[in-house]
């Protein structure tokens, strides 16, 4: 169990909890974490902070309300107790050169502790961010905090409330027609945004590193719940380069429920 | 020096080498179980299927203890008819002897299970009759009726190998063990989890949302290997060793112990899929270093003592 040091809220349906673990302040940008609520259960989320990348040390997961889980982790406040287990799973990969990273819904989260590694790599940056309005844009104030003076932010709203009126895939794909010079696509988001991303990485012959989500149970690679075709996202994943997800079966069309019975993604 | 061979025979099922995956690890889905083929597998068995779709425990399932886990899954699975077309489509790709495991909350489910599923091109059915956090399903092993009613139910549905597997929790192993032989079972499969728990300190409570979970891993090979032992001297029908085996080294044991084929799980979680060619090609030196040409010579060694 950690403690919670601090709650911040980022939006009324988003906050981000903050602790201080020694694994997770070690762990890759991109790789989740088990979050335990007693009585309630036990999910994964994304590292959204990164201990060893911050000033204070602090890790942090960014919880959006969705459900019971979600909703449990909103009513902690700084100095609650909360389960962590992890971190699991392979995370992106810096590169250098010019990249695009896009998020959808909250799929900036695990990107986000990415940036200071891309920065030190000398990238020219462009980061994306998509969602339904602008009031449900999460986490970009930090994001342009982290690329001031050498990258940039550009947003995407479904209802045209602020920035480019349309997906975050759309906009992207539109940045990409104007110049596909770029050396790397990050993504992370809902999976049919994922499969356009793979198709622009393919159009464009740019390489790819996607963050997929399935349901996940003992998030150590036995069980075989959290699977997409012969991969197990909690250790071959979340993260997928883009020749792994070419032609995989399942991705993009179904997932398992807790059953394991096959459901459309 | 022609190089040992690994083949064995397992209650009449040829298999090209002496593993399996324990029940409940990757055998969920079609792709997962080619996956598991192709790690070098003699064969493989399924998670265990009941007659209706299960969605199992909440999280937390799955618990870390040192060199183990300790998990309380609640038998999750699609249900008997979805994992009917699961395996259809798997079969094929597979390549290797197939084993689905079956369970019930009643003896009569097991044979109805094992009834629904014997048209299939499958090697043969793996009995949990031993879950020990599932209560009813673990109890049916550990009454001798109630686990003589079930063999004979599944024995009546198939003419396929019939493994049956059984709780290293019984008061004894032995008489369960004659109890599914007579029952007309082909092979034991010794053992599944032990019953257990894990608190966490700092919640104050029990760490799995099921509370009671298996015990699995380094801390169950002991036991799993007495288990063994006393079967071999209770039964003629082959054993399946399963339990804590890591390394190639603790294969050979439980061969000496008397088994003839063993199970792999929790070590996946610690070792990765390449486990199991690191235990092959343990065996397989050791073998060679001994001047042995097959495993039929470890088999019960131990016993000879």
């Amino acid at each position: 169990m950690v403690k919670i040091e601090k709650a911040r809220v980022e939006t009324p349906q988003v906050r981000t909890l903050f602790f201080m673990d020694e694994a997770c302040s070690r762990a890759e940008p991109g790789q989740f974490v088990m979050v335990w609520i007693p009585s309630v259960d036990e999910v994964p989320m994304s590292l959204s902070y990164i201990g060893s990348l911050e000033p204070d040390g602090l890790s942090a997961i960014t919880v959006r309300r969705v459900g019971e889980a979600s909703e449990a982790l909103h009513r902690l406040e700084a100095g609650s107790l909360l389960g962590v287990r992890g971190p699991f799973g392979r995370g992106f990969k810096p590169v250098e050169g010019r990249v695009m990273l896009v998020g959808g819904g909250l799929g900036i989260a695990p990107m986000k502790p990415l940036l200071p590694k891309l920065k030190r790599l000398n990238c020219e940056a462009t980061v994306v961010m998509g969602a339904a309005t602008a009031s449900e844009l999460a986490l970009a104030g930090e994001v342009e905090r982290l690329l001031s003076g050498w990258g940039r932010l550009l947003k995407a709203t479904d209802d045209g409330s602020l920035g480019f009126k349309g997906t975050a895939a759309q906009l992207a794909a539109e940045i990409l027609e104007e110049n596909s010079g770029y050396s790397q696509l990050y993504a992370c988001g809902p999976e049919p945004m994922l499969v356009k991303i793979l198709e622009l990485s393919f159009k464009y012959g740019i390489q790819a590193q996607l963050s997929l989500e399935r349901y996940i149970k003992c998030g150590v690679g036995i069980c075989g719940s959290c699977t997409v075709g012969p991969y197990r996202i909690c250790v071959d994943g979340p993260v997928f380069t883009s020749q792994t997800l070419k032609d995989l079966p399942e991705f993009g069309r179904t997932r398992r429920d807790a059953s394991g019975r096959s459901i459309p993604v | 020096m022609v190089k040992p061979c690994l083949q064995v025979e397992l209650a009449g099922v040829e298999l090209e080498n002496p593993l399996m995956n324990a029940s409940g690890i990757l055998g969920l889905t079609s792709y997962s179980l080619a996956r598991l083929a192709e790690a070098g597998l003699g064969a493989l068995v399924t998670k265990s299927i009941g007659l209706k779709p299960r969605l199992g425990n909440p999280n937390p399932t799955v618990v870390e203890v040192p060199g183990g886990l300790v998990n309380s899954m609640g038998l999750p699975n699609p249900g008997l008819e979805a994992f009917k077309s699961e395996l259809e489509e798997s079969l094929p790709k597979i390549g290797k002897p197939l084993f689905v495991s079956v369970f019930g909350f009643s003896p009569e489910e097991y044979g109805e299970a094992v009834k629904r599923l014997d048209r299939l091109p499958v090697a043969g059915f793996e009995l949990n009759v031993s879950c020990p956090h599932m209560g009813g399903v673990g109890e049916i092993g550990g009454s001798p009726e109630a686990l003589r009613e079930a063999v004979r139910g599944a024995r009546a549905s198939t003419g396929k190998p019939l493994l049956v597997k059984l709780s290293p929790n019984l008061t004894s192993f032995a008489e369960a063990a004659r109890v599914a032989e007579e029952a007309g079972a082909d092979g034991i499969v010794a053992t599944n989890t032990v019953r257990s728990m894990v608190i966490d300190l700092e919640a104050e409570r029990p760490l799995l949302a099921g509370v009671y979970g298996g015990l699995s891993g380094l801390p169950l090979k002991p036991v799993a290997l007495r288990c063994v032992y006393e079967a071999y001297e209770a039964v003629k029908i082959p054993i399946v060793g399963c339990g804590g085996i890591f390394t190639w080294r603790d294969a050979a044991e439980y061969f000496m112990a008397g088994a003839v084929a063993i199970q792999v799980g929790t070590a996946i979680a610690y070792r990765g899929l390449e486990v199991f060619r690191d235990i092959l090609s343990g065996l397989s030196a050791y073998l060679e270093a001994k001047g042995l040409d097959d495993l039929g010579g470890l088999v019960g060694a131990a016993h000879k003592r």
